[in-house]
């Protein structure tokens, strides 16, 4: 790119930088570059990709109830919790740390807020902020736990997975289930964004992002800072808008089972309120202090103290995070069955959570993940109770699969990480 | 010349192993003052206590000929007292840039600034004529011993500091790599900084300090111009203490522990 030569070549912080490369030059340069990070170890959210691909393929050709749109509006409000979860485990993730009680602090949340919905008639609003404070104060004892008396995290969030399935089996009673009814929040699940508002939406997102991406290359090459090319920079809003667009005129579609008699259209409001999430997270891990203190404690604790960075606190947020999300996730359970049982966030919720993150590419030694894995990773986890219960498996297997699927991705973190740091990329 | 940082008569133990005693050290602009002694001779504590990781029991801190009260990290960074470590306490999973200018990012109303940021290291990096690192947003994790090394020299000026103290810098370093950090040692105090370099080499001393200062057992043998001493009185007075009319007078071994 003669353009960027010219203009790093202007630029006084450039001058005794004769070997600083400022970008790969071609798409074939930075295709090269890719594949040389992937052999080395760093494989992002390739695998799970991957495996979402495969598992389409599969369960696609065994069914064919799979790939209707029905079932692909199903699945996307299927794996909205556990998308939510897993963006608040990333967080303790980070810091390699491991938070083994997000399921039931899920479910003890969704408890207290289907309770002050039905004993006190509080809005939709006000009662979710009731989940989600519970949420956040549980992990802030747990936070504080960690941080402060240095018990490992395995083990208070054990003592907490444990100790948290009391609450909602005092609350509710053994057996018995709360209502889960309220229009706006039972809505997230069963209700559709209007078709054109769908519609605007995905056009905004894919002019925002597309107008973002330029925006920051044009700055960073015309200061002659690193950057990537051009054409890969189209090639990502490409992408993203084909992703985008895609899904909303799939789920846009006339979806119901019996077309001629009953309309169902429009995007469930889950996805609206994942994608909410997923971009808020993201700029926070990106673009805040507060995100790049995350990294720094996870990658190297020391050094970040040593920064000037309260570890301690960076420590208490990442767990305030992760069970406040935790509630969120188990609202929207909640919302999805209808009720709210006192065996709710238990079972393999939080395997699924876990699974999600580590196999959309966060790792479990500290320092590497992103909001957008927990996200593929959900979608991947999703997919597999999904297509198994199309197949009318018996339940046995949905358990061996998932467990499998997370053995496979911890083995693919585990062993990027040996290459990465013989490859030290 | 007034020196630019001071410790008059620091002691420090750790529970029952008194470490430092009563120690006396001094920093002059524009000088490399090397800090030699044995293998748990104090070198390392001496500097954490300087850097504010670590208290002291008693004794003056004194900066610009001023007595001053520092309590942490954040107050000694807050004077331009820059610390490298001896094992250099760099984020492998952060590239050079976000290492750089870790716990002081610069924010703009977006959120973090990345291109004030990588501008400012980049002039950093040229202006301490350091050309060997292939991107500024490479991670650290790749970069070979002695680029961890520059940069890790290159965060601690970034901060117009005034004193640099680098904890055996070249110890893990090839003989091309060592050179170009002792090259940079040079320059920085060339610049105006007060540089103290502590070194088990005392060839790489002689070369680039301006004065040395010997520890024995955590206390100070000598702190004396290096051109007032030779290669084997240094090694002396690493080892024993004393050497000739310089040193310890009484018998350490018995005033210590
Ligand atoms: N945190 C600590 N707790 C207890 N003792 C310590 C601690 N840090 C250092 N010491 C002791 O203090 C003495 C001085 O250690 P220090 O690390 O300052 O030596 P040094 O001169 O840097 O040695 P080296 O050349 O090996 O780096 C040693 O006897 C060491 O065991
Ligand atoms: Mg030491």
């Amino acid at each position: 790119m003669t353009d960027t030569q010219s203009a790093s070549a202007a630029s006084p912080a450039s001058s005794g930088f004769d070997n600083d490369n400022v970008q790969a030059a071609t798409i074939g340069d930075s295709a090269r570059e890719y594949v040389a990070r992937l052999r080395g170890g760093d494989m992002g959210s390739l695998p799970a990709i991957l495996g979402l691909v495969f598992l389409f393929i599969v369960f696609a050709s065994l069914n064919d109830k799979f790939l209707t749109t029905y079932n692909m509006a199903n699945l996307v409000v299927q794996a909205g919790s556990i998308c939510v979860m897993a963006m608040g485990i990333v967080f303790v993730l980070l810091l390699g740390e491991i938070d083994l009680s997000a399921g039931v602090a899920g479910g003890a949340s969704a408890t207290i807020t289907a309770l002050v919905l039905i004993d006190y008639d509080l809005n939709w609003a006000l009662a979710t902020l009731a989940g989600v404070a519970v949420g956040a104060l549980i992990g802030l004892v747990i936070g504080s736990l960690v941080s402060y008396l240095g018990i490992p995290s395995f083990v208070v969030t054990l003592a907490f997975f444990l100790a948290l399935q009391a609450v909602p089996l005092k609350l509710i009673g053994s057996g018995g289930s709360l209502r889960f009814n309220d229009p706006v929040l039972r809505g997230l699940s069963i209700k559709n964004v209007p078709v054109t508002a769908g519609w605007i939406a995905a056009i905004v997102i894919v002019a925002a992002f597309a107008a973002l991406s330029l925006w920051q290359y044009r700055s960073l090459s015309s200061k002659g800072l690193v950057h990537q090319p051009l054409g890969l920079v189209v090639l990502r809003i490409v992408v993203l808008g084909v992703i985008v667009l895609g899904l909303v005129a799939l789920l846009n579609a006339n979806r119901s089972p019996n077309p001629n008699f009953l309309e169902i259209r429009g995007v469930p409001w889950v996805l609206p309120v994942v994608i909410g999430l997923l971009l808020f997270w993201t700029f926070v891990l990106t673009k805040t202090r507060f995100g790049r203190h995350l990294y720094a404690v996870g990658g190297n604790a020391e050094a970040a103290r040593r920064a000037g960075i309260n570890v301690q606190r960076i420590r208490i947020a990442a767990f305030v995070i992760c069970s406040s999300m935790a509630a969120l996730s188990g609202l929207l359970l909640a919302s999805y069955v209808g009720k709210v049982s006192p065996g709710s966030g238990g079972g393999n919720v939080l395997l699924y959570a876990v699974g999600a993150a580590v196999i959309g590419g966060t790792s479990l030694f500290g320092g590497r993940g992103r909001a957008i894995d927990a996200v593929i990773g959900g979608a991947v986890i999703a997919t597999i109770p999904n297509g198994l219960g199309l197949l009318n498996q018996a339940s046995y297997i949905n358990f061996l699969v998932t467990g499998g699927v997370l053995l496979l991705a911890a083995s693919v973190d585990a062993i990027s990480r040996r290459r990465r740091s013989s490859a030290g990329v | 010349m007034e020196p630019l940082l001071e410790l008059r008569g620091v002691n420090k133990s750790f529970g029952v192993v008194h470490v430092l005693h009563d120690v006396d050290f001094a920093v002059y602009p524009g000088q490399v003052t090397a800090l030699v002694g044995d293998n748990g001779a104090g070198k390392s504590t001496l500097v954490k206590i300087i850097a504010g990781i670590y208290g002291r029991d008693s004794g003056e801190y004194r900066f610009d000929g001023k007595q001053v009260e520092v309590h942490g990290p954040r107050d000694v960074a807050a004077l331009g007292v820059e610390v490298v470590y001896q094992d250099l306490a760099l984020c492998d999973n952060l590239d050079i840039v976000q290492n750089m200018f870790l716990g002081r990012e610069e924010t703009s109303t977006f959120g973090l600034d990345e291109v004030a940021m990588e501008t400012r290291a980049r002039e950093t990096l040229s202006s301490l004529s350091v050309r060997t690192v292939k991107s500024v947003r490479q991670s650290v994790a790749s970069l070979s011993g002695g680029q961890r090394q520059t940069v890790a020299i290159a965060k601690a000026v970034l901060w117009n500091s005034k004193v640099v103290l680098l904890d055996e810098p070249t110890a893990a370093l090839g003989v091309a790599q060592t050179r170009q950090v002792l090259d940079l040692v040079r320059r920085l105090a060339d610049r105006g900084l007060g540089v103290v370099l502590i070194s088990h080499n005392m060839t790489d001393v002689f070369e680039v300090a301006d004065r040395i200062t010997a520890l024995y057992l955590g206390r100070v043998a000598a702190d004396v111009p290096v051109k007032d001493v030779n290669h084997s009185q240094v090694v002396e007075l690493i080892t024993a203490g004393r050497s000739g009319d310089l040193g310890i007078s009484e018998n350490p071994a018995t005033a210590t522990v």
